[in-house]
């Protein structure tokens, strides 16, 4: 078990992609479809949320335990299961968000007419 | 700074940028709050594993409540936290997706990829659903 907790934080963000993976499918979302939109939002909201996590870290307002996570470290102290939160929560804000719209058909400013 | 003035901060700038930097306003937009109350939810849940096991824990100086524990849980509700996270958490939440949302938006408005537009649901959901 112990060689396996290491996986919790990461465990929790892969449960989060399998959890709204059904919704490109059955709600037709077309977000992983619309890939380079999803590449150019992920991008700078992961970047900027780094740096809050950087300052964050440095500050000491949170730290990890060393079980839970797996131990790869990149810039600035973070986790790399950090790096990996900011870019699979927002995947899935984007596949709720446009999976509501498909299911009500409500528009959300961007469909180019008006 | 502390994480309570950052996320107070943040807040304000992601509302800001919605409302009057890129004037996507999704903030007054029913597609958005319906989505972000489904995102609340799960949220609840997943930071309560991250926080509740000590997955993540948070230092007292920078929060409301008080810090984690280094041998047992956080309170469950109150001391500054809602399913063993600190409070701060939801704004930090809120600010992560209305970023989000405000960018996926505003890349449509400006002809990134607006097609293929999401919808419509398949026939066997639409029947669960009961949407037109």
């Amino acid at each position: 078990m112990s060689s396996m907790s290491k996986f919790a934080y990461v465990g929790v963000l892969l449960a989060c992609l399998i959890g709204t993976a059904w919704l490109e499918y059955f709600l037709r979302t077309k977000v992983y479809r619309r890939t380079i939109r999803l590449f150019l939002t992920v991008l700078p909201v992961a970047l900027a949320f780094s740096i809050w996590d950087a300052y964050a870290i440095a500050q000491g307002h949170w730290k990890f335990d060393s079980r839970y996570v797996t131990g790869i470290t990149t810039f600035a102290n973070i986790p790399l299961d950090e790096i990996l939160f900011f870019i699979v929560i927002p995947i899935c804000s984007i596949l709720s968000f446009e999976a509501v719209r498909s299911a009500r058909n409500w528009q959300a400013g961007d469909e180019g007419k008006n | 700074m502390t994480y309570t003035q950052l996320t107070v901060f943040g807040v304000l700038s992601v509302v800001a940028l919605d409302l009057y930097v890129f004037k996507t306003k999704i903030l007054l937009r029913r597609v958005f709050w319906t989505s972000y109350s489904i995102v609340i939810f799960f949220q609840l849940v997943t930071n309560g594993i991250l926080t509740g096991f000590g997955i993540v824990e948070y230092n007292g100086n920078a929060i409301i409540g008080s810090s984690t524990p280094s041998d047992s849980s956080p309170a469950f509700i109150g001391d500054g936290r809602l399913v063993f996270a600190p409070i701060e958490d939801l704004l930090f939440g809120f600010c992560l997706v209305v970023l989000t949302l405000t960018i996926w938006v505003w890349l449509g408005r400006i002809g990134v990829q607006r097609e293929p537009m999401s919808g419509p649901p398949r026939q066997s959901v639409k029947r669960f659903l009961g949407s037109k």
